[in-house]
């Protein structure tokens, strides 16, 4: 037999059929549903008077305009939504499930909370299967070794009546991560280098899968931000071969396989892994062991320098095109070429999203916050990924932690990542986040986001300005 | 979706390369729960001045703009979110052609579903196309999908490339939607297999 990728398996398994000069009709095992893309699918349903084809293969959850905090702070107070065009979306996705018969983690649901976080916590992703959500972050469920892409509202349209997709089949890109990574280097500065490295376009139409043994030993949190920014890099899906750490994550998880199907599902994702011998279309290496923490400078995850590193120089740039980008870029930031970004002022730094927003993500920025307090100077605000994340962390004492540094401890949802909710950047604002997009506007009209780890957010919370955070990891 | 046949039109020019969707279309304009009014939102941060003026200073403001269907912008155009609100703000606006060095993979199948039809050109055209379009913008750019040629006056014509199947979809204004309901027997022998 022909040595296949993981890339490959998957696919096959998932043409349902392929006609002459046609793309792939390609068979979607699990469909992500979250309010803001969905509802003009919903109405082109209605209009065609279709119905939802599998709902049983339908997860839906409300999370990009989701409030994370009450009016008026108390436990049970009215949700303070960030207008009523947000509410009526919120509805709008209530109404839709509904009539539609799908499943969804809404706002009263304990499991609510960012499609990218509930999808593997609830066990609902798994290796070897066909992802989707209109997001294009759906990349992130690559980590299981499931293939896994962001699309379009037609897309959803076409998913929700037909379970299928029409796809031109991608090329794929070996990504191999060499090295170990240094204390306070984390998975979030990886996939900023390699960013860095291949530019934001330098993936568009390719299939990454991760290997290499830092890959190897990052846990499944960390497997999941990589993937996450996947996208930021244009390539649509980023996947890691399912293994003993992929295998332990999903034992006993809610939708997780249960007794003989637990041994057959582990059997059958075994074979996944890309066989010896199957080629690339491409190979790219990054190798990790000399890797600082990263932080961003400009408008988009390309534009980033090691903490120590100083704002390259627009005139030294390739090409005219890429010098009039990072003058654009630096303009709009409001910074200069040489500069340092240690010591830069922060007004407000955000930890969370699909990115960042996990328990493992809380606990390394509650390690640096433990017994210290955020600078007063600076805003924090925490919030945690899901409602199960919440709680988790909340047993852990980790909202403790925050509160007592002065951080504000919030509900969960993408929150300032899209800045849809109302927890958003006055504009000239600068903030360090551990969300995965610094684009002009993207955390509020005119606020500048810089890009990082939890711990160099948690350190710049502390100092009040970016600052390197391994100095406080020894103290 | 609109028929897309043989189009002529004045172009706006963005030279600008990794043009984002939070740009084209920003996120709190993501709210609704329907398609219309995008077009007015095209572009909004760039667009208008913080008074929510029109910024005189940017393409689309410009009066040679009013009216145009095509659109060229620099290199991976529409990065970053997967919002179709991107086309549907594009195509609100009137653009029915976009022409660039490189589309994002979202953005491009987002475009093609309505009607927006995204033309690929090498750097060299591109460059060359940009340097006319600013000295003479009342340029008319002649696009030929069934011939899948880009015609500027006074040049050779450029060809490009589009999958027969969109090209299909795009000349006749059918969507894929119809084409996958036609399959429902191979769907369901294959979900009797799952």
């Amino acid at each position: 037999m022909t040595p296949k990728t993981l890339f490959r398996k998957i696919w096959d398994r998932h043409v349902v059929t392929q006609q002459p000069d046609s793309p792939a009709v390609l068979y979607v095992d699990l469909h992500l549903v979250h309010e803001v893309t969905s509802p003009q699918a919903f109405s082109g349903l209605r209009a065609r008077n279709l119905k939802v084809r599998r709902p049983d293969k339908t997860v839906a959850t409300i999370d990009h305009g989701v409030p994370t905090r009450t009016e008026d702070g108390s436990k049970n107070g009215r949700l303070a939504f960030a207008d009523e065009m947000s509410l009526r979306q919120i509805r709008q996705m209530e109404e839709n499930c509904a009539e539609f018969g799908i499943r969804l983690y809404g706002l009263e649901s304990e499991n609510q909370g960012i499609v990218h976080v509930i999808g593997p916590e609830l066990g609902f992703t798994q290796p070897g299967m066909t992802i989707v959500c209109g997001d294009s972050h759906t990349a992130t469920h690559g980590a299981f070794g499931a293939l896994a892409f962001g699309i379009g509202s037609s897309e959803v349209e076409h998913v929700l009546a037909t379970q299928c997709l029409l796809q031109w089949q991608p090329k794929t890109c070996a990504v191999n991560i060499e090295g170990r990574l240094s204390p306070g280097v984390t998975s979030k500065d990886v996939i900023l280098a390699l960013i860095r490295q291949i530019g934001v376009g330098g993936g568009v139409g390719y299939v990454f899968e991760y290997r290499g043994p830092a890959v190897q030993v990052m846990t499944m949190e960390e497997r999941m931000t990589l993937c996450n920014m996947t996208i930021e890099a244009g390539a649509r899906a980023g996947l890691i071969a399912p293994d003993e750490n992929t295998f332990d994550y999903l034992y006993g998880r809610e939708f997780s396989p249960k007794g003989e199907q637990w041994e057959r599902s582990i059997a059958h994702w075994k074979k996944l892994a890309t066989d010896e011998g199957a080629t690339f279309d491409h190979e790219i290496t990054l190798k990790v062991s000399d890797l600082e923490p990263m932080v961003t400078f400009g408008t988009n995850p390309a534009m980033s320098i090691p903490i120590g590193g100083r704002i390259p120089d627009p005139d030294a740039a390739d090409d005219e095109a890429q010098k009039s980008g990072l003058r654009k870029a630096l303009d709009y930031m409001g910074l200069t070429p040489g500069q340092s970004l240690a010591d830069h002022p922060v007004d407000v730094v955000f930890i969370g999203s699909c990115t960042n927003g996990r328990i493992s993500d809380l606990r390394l920025a509650a390690s640096l916050l433990r017994g210290r307090k955020v600078s007063p100077k600076t805003r924090l605000l925490v919030v945690p990924g899901s409602n199960q994340v919440k709680r988790q962390a909340e047993a852990e004492g980790l909202d403790r932690v925050f509160k007592d540094a002065g951080a504000e401890w919030r509900e969960a949802g993408c929150s300032m990542c899209i800045a849809m909710n109302g927890d958003q950047l006055e504009p000239g604002e600068y903030a360090v986040s551990t969300s995965n997009r610094n684009f002009e506007g993207r955390q509020g009209k005119g606020g500048r986001t810089f890009l990082a780890s939890p711990l160099t957010a948690a350190a710049a919370a502390i100092a009040g300005k970016i600052t390197d955070p391994r100095p406080f990891m020894q103290s | 979706m609109n028929q897309f046949t043989i189009l002529k039109s004045r172009a706006v020019v963005l030279p600008v390369d990794n043009i984002d969707t939070d740009q084209i279309i920003p996120a709190r304009f993501l709210k609704v729960t329907d398609k219309i009014g995008l077009g007015e939102k095209l572009f909004s941060d760039w667009r208008y001045l913080p008074d929510g003026s029109a910024n005189p200073d940017f393409v689309l403001n410009k009066p040679e703009s009013q009216g145009a269907a095509i659109l060229v912008a620099g290199d991976n155009f529409g990065c970053g979110s997967s919002r179709e609100h991107a086309p549907w703000a594009l195509a609100g606006f009137g653009f029915r052609a976009l022409i660039s060095t490189s589309f994002a993979d979202i953005f491009r199948n987002n475009a093609l579903k309505n009607g927006l039809l995204p033309v690929v050109v090498g750097a060299d055209s591109y460059r060359k196309l940009i340097k006319k379009l600013e000295s003479e913008p009342q340029t008319e750019l002649t696009i030929d999908l069934p011939e899948q040629t880009l015609h500027v006056p006074g040049e050779a014509s450029i060809h490009f490339s589009i999958d027969a199947f969109s090209k299909t979809c795009l000349l006749n204004g059918v969507d894929e939607l119809g084409y996958l309901l036609g399959l429902e027997d191979q769907i369901s022998a294959y979900e009797k297999n799952l």
